[in-house]
């Protein structure tokens, strides 16, 4: 008889009000593996993780949970994390006004006695950061350090704990390319050393290239374990099973006609950050015409949500100078307000932190940027609104019981169409979209692509930020290409490669 | 408000009961202030031998209740755009001795004088808006410098005279007096205040009347409505109170100014946080400010505007109080601040920020004065009463975190 699996979770259904999260899903860790799991938004991924973890108590799930063949009744997080599975969430768990090495042994704290014992600590410390290869120095202040090093704080935490199971969730969601292929490789090498970790990842090609066994979760059932020594990992293998359907073209394409007319154009502009100290921008001089969609493509920290901001009134304080010309208009916006009247609308990269308001419902935040649309004159017709809101449900496909359901309560794909929504809604000639496919599942970016291909036909012009190339390729009418805080460049799509735009974004 | 989610085809195969338990446990953070002010008043009522509801202390409680009702109002919008206010207290004490040296040092006539105190309290406000929202100073820090500068303010204008006492009529009816009353109606008892009665009977048909329109404008977009019976139910339950206070008032002196007053205030807040663009804004700018900046609302604006209500409110509290007693002290003000916080959490406002209703702080403020008023009647000692509140305080919002989390 083999020995049993490190993990093995067993038909397990978790049901919430009016919806089951979990529909008998299995799932299966052996020893020593990269096990990836996947599956479009709102599969169950994330409620799966928090019954392994006890965030949903022993007794709120029915199925069992077995670590090397013993059934666990996990009460709460810290059952879990004694029995050696740590979680490291997309949200980083650590204190930003706290040390490296302070932050590895917050909660575990090595003593001597009563106190805390800060040499072995540091020591310790230095230990496990060799081990995540990072190189930096313990004591430096968690704030001070990128994402990406931030990650790896989590990881060197997780393994000063003795971790048996270590899960990453969507960890490279917020980091650039680099730092994902440096992530990776660590996984890889932690594997060798006998640590078992779970990738939960949207990106496929990373899931493809580290992961021994992957498990498909689709409506809360396991639909596929595809095994990667037999060569079954493929991305068209997943795609389908993660949709239930073949996508043969995941860029939807679209017929439209960009006229000659320019819709914006930004001279000059220039921008410095009295927080960082230094310029943001520097002479950024670009343009966009009716109908088109441009790409901005550039590593993370090039300036390219800056330069959006900058645009869109300037919301967090930068000092701004520089003309922006809106329809043949030149205009300084001094508030998001102004910039909204003349035209514009700005989808946040940041859905949860300042795209929406988390604690309202679906109607509250679609009609929010625009609610004197729907007010007589200032007393909001509530019946108007939410009619309004349904048809956004509807046309955009927004997946909620009801337009009154807590937008915390939606999945990421579905906050994303709520944040388009609320956009559309303000009826913009310009609309800039940060980031629209982050941290969203294949289905859901088809339909954002879709979404997007429509209302260029329509004649709205559209400005797409995005970390992803492919993306940046296959949706781009033209392509600027920032660095450090210039447009190092502008590629037609005709001319456009990975590789010239690779070229330009690292330029300094 | 209630909401029910499903539509009518699905609710017609379950009983009323079902229909009925369903209804209140999505709603029971709005309705249980309501029940546990009903709660309260009733343990007083039979240990008191009914003293407390007697028409004198109930009407005499509303009238208590007043300075703290209009401030936890305004604290309710202060906490959900998520700052707090402390200097509420002494600013209406300092408010109402000025108003008080305006009508007996300076002669002016009261129409002046009342316009012209809210008016300071909404310079006041805006000063503190203006720290807040331009300089970026907390809020906590900001108004507690206010505490301390309203405290030096009202001690130096009553340095020499020591308490003020107001001689104008006018000015004390607003604390004291009631509406005046109709000629007789042939049908009705002479003890009883008719145009009290009368104005409760327009307002219960008020009630009724919009209730069925707005019912009749959701069929009309389609939308969700609650079930009939439970739709009558809630009319002849609101009506039933209504009627309640009404009878019970009419039958000492009818509605005081004060109680008007409020029911103003109340009213208009309500409408405006409810039902208007600047309202809708409100809460969002307390839901995600970063959000609501982004979506083209002015973060500074709303502040400024949040603080210029509640300066303008506690000018009101301090025309009120100073106008109950008659006078401006010394002391006039104290914990008012504390009393106003504690009326808007036991309202349901969240500390978090975004979510509190302003007819929730009329609740929580007629909860913590009964708690005074009842606990004077049955001779329980002021050390003890501060305990019963500080625990019914946490009660509250212990309460509100517990349904809270159950909703997700």
């Amino acid at each position: 008889m083999n020995p049993p699996p490190l993990l093995e979770m067993r038909e397990i259904t978790k049901e919430f009000p009016g919806v089951k999260a979990l529909d008998n899903a299995s799932f299966q860790v052996s020893h020593g593996e990269i096990h990836c799991l996947v599956g479009e938004n709102g599969a169950g991924k994330s409620t799966l993780m928090k019954v392994l973890s006890g965030v949903y108590p022993h007794g709120s799930y029915t199925g069992d949970i077995l670590l090397d063949g013993e059934v666990q009744r996990f009460r709460g997080i810290n059952d879990s994390e004694k029995a050696g599975i740590a979680i490291i969430y997309q949200e980083l768990a650590l204190v930003p006004y706290m040390t490296v090495y302070e932050n590895i042994f917050l909660g575990h704290e090595i003593k001597s006695g009563i106190t805390v014992d800060w040499y072995e600590t540091i020591s310790r410390a230095s230990e496990m950061l060799e081990t995540v290869r990072l190189d930096v120095s313990p004591a430096t202040m968690v704030r001070d350090l990128s994402v990406g090093k931030q990650q790896l704080v989590e990881i060197a935490k997780a393994l000063s704990k003795e971790v048996r199971l270590l899960i990453l969730d969507e960890p490279t969601s917020a980091l650039n390319e680099d730092e994902s292929e440096n992530l990776l490789t660590l996984l890889q090498e932690l594997k060798t050393r006998g640590v078992t970790s779970v990738l939960i990842s949207h990106k496929l090609k990373e899931v493809i290239a580290v992961a021994d066994t992957v498990t498909v979760l689709r409506d809360g059932q396991t639909v596929a374990t595809l095994d990667a020594d037999l060569g079954e990992v493929r991305e068209e293998v997943l795609i389908r099973n993660m949709v239930g359907r073949e996508i043969h073209n995941i860029y939807p394409p679209r017929n439209h006609t960009i006229s000659e007319e320019v819709v914006l154009e930004v001279k000059g502009l220039n921008a410095y950050h009295p927080g960082l100290g230094r310029d943001i921008l520097q002479d950024v001089n670009f343009h966009v015409r009716r109908g088109e969609i441009v790409g901005i493509a550039g590593l993370m920290g090039s300036g390219r949500t800056e330069l959006a901001l900058s645009i869109f009134g300037n919301p967090f304080g930068y000092q701004v100078s520089g003309e922006v010309v809106v329809e043949g208009q030149s205009h300084s916006f001094r508030h998001p307000e102004q910039a909204i009247k003349a035209g514009l609308a700005y989808v946040s990269e940041d859905r949860k932190g300042n795209g929406l308001i988390l604690i309202q419902d679906v109607k509250e935040n679609i009609t929010i940027a625009n609610l004197r649309e729907i007010a007589q004159p200032i007393v909001i017709n509530r019946n108007e609104e939410v009619k309004v809101a349904r048809e956004y449900r509807q046309s955009l496909d927004i997946r909620t019981p009801t337009i009154e359901q807590v937008v915390r309560n939606l999945s990421g794909g579905n906050q994303q169409k709520v944040s388009v929504a609320k956009w559309l809604f303000v009826k913009p000639r310009l609309l800039i979209l940060d980031e629209p496919t982050r941290g969203i599942d294949v289905g859901a970016k088809f339909e954002i692509y879709t979404i997007m291909n429509q209302l260029v036909e329509d004649g709205m012009s559209i400005i797409m930020i995005s970390s992803e190339l492919p993306e940046i390729l296959g949706m781009s009418d033209r392509i600027y290409v920032m660095s450090a805080g210039r447009l190092t460049g502008e590629v037609h799509i005709a001319d456009a490669t990975q590789e010239r735009i690779m070229e330009l974004a690292t330029i300094h | 408000m209630a909401t029910v989610s499903k539509a009518q085809d699905d609710t017609t195969q379950r009983s009323f009961f079902q229909e009925l338990s369903k209804v209140l446990s999505e709603n029971i953070r709005d309705y249980g202030m309501f029940i546990a002010l009903f709660v309260i008043m009733a343990i007083f009522t039979i240990t008191t031998d009914g003293i407390f509801i007697s028409s004198r202390n109930i009407s005499n409680l509303l009238n208590q209740t007043g300075y703290l009702a209009v401030l936890g109002v305004g604290m309710t919008l202060v906490i959900v755009i998520r700052h707090i206010d402390l200097s509420v207290g002494f600013l209406s004490g300092f408010l109402g001795a000025v108003a008080a040296i305006a009508m007996t040092s300076w002669n002016l006539p009261v129409g002046i004088v009342i316009p012209m105190t809210l008016v300071l309290g909404t310079i006041a406000g805006l000063i503190a808006g203006f720290l807040v929202a331009e300089m970026n100073i907390p809020a906590f820090v900001v108004t507690l410098a206010g505490w301390l500068i309203y405290r030096g303010a009202i001690l130096l204008v009553t340095e020499d005279t020591g308490t003020i006492v107001i001689p104008n009529d006018t000015f004390n009816a607003i604390g004291n007096g009631f509406i005046p009353d109709i000629a007789g109606l042939p049908f009705l008892r002479e003890q009883v205040h008719q145009l009290t009665l009368l104005l409760g009977i327009i307002a219960i048909g008020l009630f009724i009347f919009s209730e069925i329109r707005g019912r009749q404008k959701k069929m009309s977009y389609e939308l969700e409505v609650l079930p009939m019976e439970i739709f009558i139910m809630k009319l002849l339950l609101v009506s039933g109170i209504v009627a309640g206070i009404t009878w019970v008032l009419a039958g000492f002196n009818g509605l005081s100014w004060t109680v008007v007053i409020v029911l103003a205030v109340v009213a208009l807040y309500h409408f405006v946080s409810t039902q208007t663009v600047l309202g809708r804004h409100i809460y969002a700018v307390g839901g995600n400010p970063e959000a609501a900046e982004l979506s083209g609302i002015s973060v500074k604006r709303i502040t400024f505007a949040v603080f210029a209500s509640m300066g303008t409110l506690s000018a009101l509290s301090g025309i009120l109080f100073a106008s109950r007693l008659q006078s401006a002290t010394t002391t006039a003000g104290t914990l008012f601040e504390l009393d106003a916080i504690a009326a808007a959490f036991v309202g349901g406002v969240s500390a978090a920020g975004g979510v509190g209703k302003v007819t929730g702080a009329l609740i929580g403020a007629l909860v913590m004065t009964s708690l005074i008023n009842g606990m004077n009647l049955m001779g329980i000692g002021i050390s003890r009463q501060y305990m019963v509140r500080g625990a019914v305080l946490a009660a509250a919002v212990l309460f509100d975190v517990v349904t809270r989390n159950r909703q997700g």
